[in-house]
């Protein structure tokens, strides 16, 4: 029957991240009054028969539909928006909401380069008239304060043909691996040391500790690091980004995913567009029958990319 | 106020051309060089360094480094140098000494506009190939490094504006932190080196007018205790950059035989800056005028040099 036909595309327009508008348009925009109150009835998701005689709207629920409509809204945004005003955005967000989010603040400070980390402060001067680390050391409260300073003020010598000092990445391994050793004495987020390698050597050095680690503990630094938070999205970020963002992509596409998994996506697609065109259909295969409507288009468009703009100039 | 001594007109060529004939033959021609040098500023000396590589296909600083020595070499190097590169300079022989120079790290972060001490770590990449923060936190340890690693890391908000309230309540923690005589609190290091500077006076001036004294007063004390002095130098630095300066000049002066690299480092800091301001306060101080006790302690091209950025010869 037609209705039932309705309320399921209804479902599927309405399930997944973003929204099927082209769904949305030839169900809703085409029902008389009558098909809509059986849409209504048929909707439990969306309506709850109200005692006075009407299918009332779930609130909650109508507020996570609209957290998916806006989606595209933010793609856009987010992707025309200079890199430097989104970052010092998304950080003051990530600072306002709290611990869960602090993950967003690490990840801009350890996935940019130098220089666009510091376009990111400066905007943010301009935005909020205070600087990062201000904001930063004035409202995380926790352990977590001293690391996410100390990242965010880094100005790291950025040159990947550097040639660094194996002796010191290996001496800095131990130091790293001791720190964890003794992780039920003094969590490693709180040793100094830990945070000065990480916050102020070069990405290539780190990387040449990351490896060294490896060789000495048999295992890998961010692996002994599971238990702790936003050190581990540290490490990962500095040393091998791309798990990093593997990572948040299959937990924003995930069955369970909250809003900020979710989030996410529009994040690394925004900013990682051009790790991602590399990894070839990855994520179009990836987001097939989870992203919907414009959403998916957004982001099919995105990695393909670049082509169109070039052919006009 | 700067004191050096520019002529209106200048002719880059003719420069180069007076610097090389003042290098070629038999010894060095030192007064002509300081005729030159000593009477031009940053960004004449930096077109004299491109005609005199253009004319004659030399770096001129290697050349003035092989003619010159001894005091007078160093204070030219130094002046010869771009702001930023100077700066860089300087930071880098600071941490190398086998006790690193603290105040000189401690001057440079807190002097600075934020652009500048941004420039600074960017020529200080640039040169060393490391960032200036992984350096200073290689070479020292504790407490110490902790602040000046964040002090050298800060790109503070560079505003006019000041939040009384805040004020208020970062005096009060200020006080409570002297008060335990926990100087080394965290407290007290994220506010001096994450707020911007006329927020921090403004603090300063909030602890003056609760406590009757100023807040440096209270810090005085075991001049063996190396974070003490650290913090008291950078308070000096920020409260009044002049004073701190005449001291520092005050102190080379003073001592047996006379400190030339402070001598040198401030005057050649400071002659395009506020170098004029320093000479008041210096001869209102110790009732001498500055140019006196230099012509005095210092000899030879080197005090030439000197008396030249004084704006005297």
């Amino acid at each position: 029957m037609a209705l039932s036909n309705d309320l399921q595309a209804l479902d599927r327009a309405f399930s997944g991240i973003g929204v099927d508008e082209k769904s949305l348009i030839s169900i809703v925009a085409n029902s008389d009054d009558e098909h809509k109150q059986f849409l209504r009835k048929g909707c439990s998701k969306l309506f709850t028969e109200d005692e006075y005689g009407f299918e009332r709207l779930n609130q909650s629920n109508m507020k996570d539909l609209k957290l998916e409509f806006n989606r595209f809204r933010d793609a856009v945004m987010f992707s025309l928006s200079h890199p430097w005003e989104r970052d010092a955005r998304w950080i003051a967000k990530a600072i306002k909401k709290g611990p869960k989010h602090y993950n967003i603040i690490v990840e801009i400070a350890c996935t940019r380069s130098s220089d666009e980390l510091l376009g990111a402060r400066k905007a943010y001067h301009s935005l909020f008239d205070h600087s990062i680390e201000e904001d930063l050391a004035a409202y995380v409260r926790g352990s977590e304060r001293k690391l996410l300073v100390a990242l965010v003020s880094a100005y790291r010598y950025d040159n990947e043909k550097q040639k660094v000092n194996e002796d010191v990445a290996k001496s800095e391994a131990e130091i790293l691996s001791n720190a964890i050793k003794n992780a039920d004495k003094r969590r490693p987020i709180e040793d100094e040391d830990t945070i000065m390698i990480l916050a102020t050597r070069s990405k290539p050095h780190l990387k040449e500790v990351y490896k060294h680690y490896n060789k000495i503990c048999d295992k890998s630094l961010t692996k002994d690091l599971e238990a702790e938070g936003i050190l581990k999205d540290t490490v990962e970020c500095l040393c091998t980004p791309e798990t990093y963002f593997t990572r948040v992509l299959d937990a924003a596409l995930s069955v369970n995913a909250d809003e900020e998994s979710k989030r996410a996506l529009t994040r690394v697609i925004v900013t990682q567009k051009e790790a991602l065109v590399k990894q070839n259909n990855y994520v179009a295969t990836k987001i097939q029958g989870i992203v919907r409507g414009l959403c998916e288009d957004f982001i099919l468009g995105s990695l393909a990319g670049g082509e169109t703009n070039n052919a006009l100039k | 106020m700067a004191t050096i001594d520019v002529p209106h007109q200048v002719s880059f060529l003719d420069d180069a051309e007076a610097l090389r004939k003042a290098c070629q033959g038999w010894g060095t021609d030192e007064k002509a060089i300081i005729s030159v040098l000593g009477h031009r500023n940053a960004a004449q000396r930096k077109q004299i360094r491109l005609a005199y590589e253009q004319l004659y296909q030399e770096d001129l600083i290697k050349r003035l480094e092989s003619e010159l020595t001894g005091d007078f070499e160093r204070a030219a190097y130094r002046w010869i140098l771009d702001p930023a590169d100077r700066d860089a300079v300087l930071a880098n022989v600071a941490i190398r000494k086998s006790s690193p120079d603290h105040h000189v790290i401690i001057e440079i972060s807190c002097t600075r506009s934020p652009e500048e001490l941004l420039a600074a770590r960017r020529a200080y990449q640039a040169r060393y190939r490391h960032s200036l923060e992984e350096d200073v936190a290689a070479h020292t340890k504790g407490d110490i490094r902790k602040l000046l690693v964040a002090l050298v890391s800060a790109f503070r908000y560079d505003g006019e504006e000041i939040n009384t309230r805040l004020a208020h309540s970062e005096a009060k923690i200020l006080h409570d932190a002297i008060k335990d005589k926990a100087f080394n609190h965290e407290e007290v290091i994220r506010i001096l080196s994450t707020r911007n500077k006329m927020q921090i006076m403004a603090t300063f001036n909030r602890y003056r007018d609760d406590q009757g004294t100023p807040i440096s007063k209270n810090l005085l004390g075991d001049s063996g205790d190396e974070f003490l002095v650290a913090l008291r130098t950078a308070i000096r630095c920020f409260n009044d950059p002049k004073k701190y300066f005449e001291k520092v000049l005050r102190n080379s002066i003073k001592k047996m035989g006379t400190d030339e690299d402070a001598l040198t480092r401030v005057i050649v800091t400071r002659a395009e800056k506020d170098l004029k301001d320093i000479k008041d306060a210096y001869h209102k101080r110790n009732s001498v005028p500055l140019d006196q006790a230099v012509a005095k302690e210092a000899s030879g091209d080197y005090k030439d040099f000197l008396l030249a950025l004084l704006g005297k010869a």
